[in-house]
């Protein structure tokens, strides 16, 4: 989509323009510094003048209405970038679309006195800039929401491994202390980092806590069985403890066999059968 | 031909399989060690498999007659060294490995071959 | 189905079980797949493999990549043209075997995949497809 013939877009724009950068500086600043933000001024003025620069570009090049099209790129660059430390802030969906919207007002205004008394020339501008710069302020939005989901699944992700650690309590004896409820695919993720840990510490037994799991189901059981069965086919015994009383009767009510596992009432008793293994006993110092 | 190299260690005969086996050179394996069990008058057998990616059920059995035969020729085996990824395959296969014994790695391995031939020499 | 690249291998001989594997592994790689399902479906192309050899008297391996949407997956298509399975579900029992003492290999490999699909034709031959997904 092009200008029309008596458009004064660029005009306003250029460097004798009268669009003025920092009546729009000052409005966004005043907007901001209220939530007290952690940005300084410097920065958003900064960041208000490279957009206004790379608009004057775009809009100086060629006057589309496709945000998509190559003459856009460095403003989608600059944007995306501005929408992920913004994300990342904690600044609002509202406040990072609010940045690009906000450059309406001093744009209609130069507008408006540049075109004096041509309303429809001046109401065709103000449409087009209007189509345009929603659009922008929509990619930013768009982009911020990507950042937040990017940052969402890390912590979930984040979350997972601080849930599970796989601890060392002895050389050769590894623990892996369940908490929460297990459902299939975590217990799956969880069972392989166990078994690789096996491996990089070169361990003989690893104990599988299950005290703070309030319930198991068929699979979930399954899991475990199958990570006792691949422990033994690396060399490695798996204990099982810490299975509360609710446990031991649904696994028995859903006619899970447990046959030859290894299964304690405490960690600290699974603990003591393990220092037996490896061949370590443990003696009480005389005379204390 | 091409073969996998049987070496030995005292009373042991080490094994290390580094190829993607064929189910030929597989059997070629089998038949050596039977022979070379009886000849070294060995006592153990240790097979380390770290390096394999896969053991499906073909290799899986294969492991199963090895430590069979050598038990009948009293010789004990010990698998050695089988990748956590290659475990929980053998186990959703629904490949059990009864009656193969099983060490981390070749060093565990010698361990437990040591102690259990000189359990069986005081027999 | 968006047969995106693929690959077909003869099965003939015991060397072509570990082209087979070759072949699946590569791939496995290409498309990222994580360790522990790289390991499963290689051991499921490998039994899949065997069982058109010993028991197909031979037939092809088609190693593909697929997409469901935006997820891509691997997919094995094994075929041949034996005498085919007469009885489907208790070929797929743990523990069956074809008669010359070899067994899981349908049940195992189905648990190792994403999907797994079979037919087959007394006199005819048989088709098996499995599928991982990424």
């Amino acid at each position: 989509m092009g200008l029309e013939s008596n458009s004064k877009l660029v005009e306003v724009l250029g460097e004798k323009g009268r669009v003025s950068l920092n009546d729009w500086k000052e409005a966004q600043w005043a907007a901001i510094k209220i939530r007290r933000e952690p940005i300084t001024e410097e920065e958003l003025y900064r960041e208000a003048s490279d957009f206004m620069s790379l608009f004057q570009q775009a809009v100086k090049e060629a006057f589309l209405s496709d945000i998509r099209d190559p003459v856009w790129l460095k403003m989608r660059e600059m944007l995306s970038a501005l929408s992920i430390s913004r994300a990342r802030r904690g600044f609002t969906p509202t406040e990072m679309a609010t940045f690009v919207l906000s450059f309406k007002q001093p744009l209609f205004e130069a507008l408006k006195q540049a075109h004096g008394t041509d309303s429809g020339a001046l109401l065709s501008d103000v449409w087009m800039t209007t189509v345009l710069l929603d659009k922008l302020g929509l990619y930013c939005v768009e982009e911020y929401q990507k950042t937040r989901e990017a940052i969402i699944s890390r912590q979930q992700k984040d979350l997972l491994e601080l849930s599970t650690p796989v601890v060392q309590l002895w050389p050769g004896v590894l623990t892996l202390p369940l908490i929460g409820t297990l459902d299939s695919e975590r217990t799956q993720l969880v069972m392989e980092r166990l078994l690789q840990k096996i491996v990089d510490t070169g361990s003989q037994i690893a104990i599988i806590d299950i005290t703070g799991v309030p319930t198991v189901d068929t699979l979930v059981a399954q899991h475990l069985m199958k990570t006792i069965a691949a422990a033994h086919l690396m060399g490695a015994e798996c204990f099982l403890s810490g299975i509360s009383p609710q446990i031991a009767q649904t696994v028995v009510h859903l006619g899970v066999k447990f046959g030859d596992i290894v299964t304690k009432a405490t960690l600290a008793d699974a603990f003591g059968l393990a220092l037996k293994r490896i061949g370590l006993v443990v003696i009480k110092k005389s005379g204390e | 031909m091409e073969r996998i190299p049987i070496l030995r260690m005292g009373d042991v005969l080490l094994v290390s399989i580094q190829v993607d086996m064929h189910d030929r050179l597989a059997q070629t394996l089998q038949e050596e060690l039977a022979e070379r069990v009886v000849k070294d008058r060995a006592r153990g057998v240790l097979i380390d498999i770290s390096v394999l990616e896969i053991v499906d059920s073909f290799i899986g059995r294969l492991l199963g007659r090895i430590a069979s035969i050598s038990r009948i020729l009293d010789a004990e085996t010990v698998i050695v060294g089988m990748q956590p990824a290659v475990s929980i395959t053998l186990v959703e296969l629904g490949i059990s490995l009864d009656g193969v014994r099983t060490a981390l790695n070749v060093e565990r391995g010698m361990e437990l071959l040591a102690s259990s031939i000189s359990l069986r020499t005081q027999e | 189905m968006d047969l995106q690249s693929s690959e077909t291998l003869q099965i003939t001989c015991e060397e072509d079980l570990v082209r087979v594997r070759q072949a699946t592994r590569a791939r496995a790689v290409l498309l990222g797949l994580s360790l522990v399902n790289l390991t499963k479906i290689v051991t499921a192309a490998s039994e899949l493999a065997r069982n058109t050899l010993t028991f197909g008297g031979g037939g092809t391996a088609i190693v593909a990549t697929v997409h469901n949407g935006d997820r891509p997956g691997l997919r094995l298509i094994f075929e041949d043209h034996g005498p085919g399975i007469t009885d489907i579900e208790l070929a797929m029992k743990d523990g069956y075997t074809g008669g010359k003492g070899l067994g899981l290999g349908l049940g195992g490999s189905k648990r190792l995949v994403n999907e797994f699909e079979i037919s087959s034709r007394v006199g005819e031959g048989t088709r098996v497809s499995i599928t991982r997904w990424k």
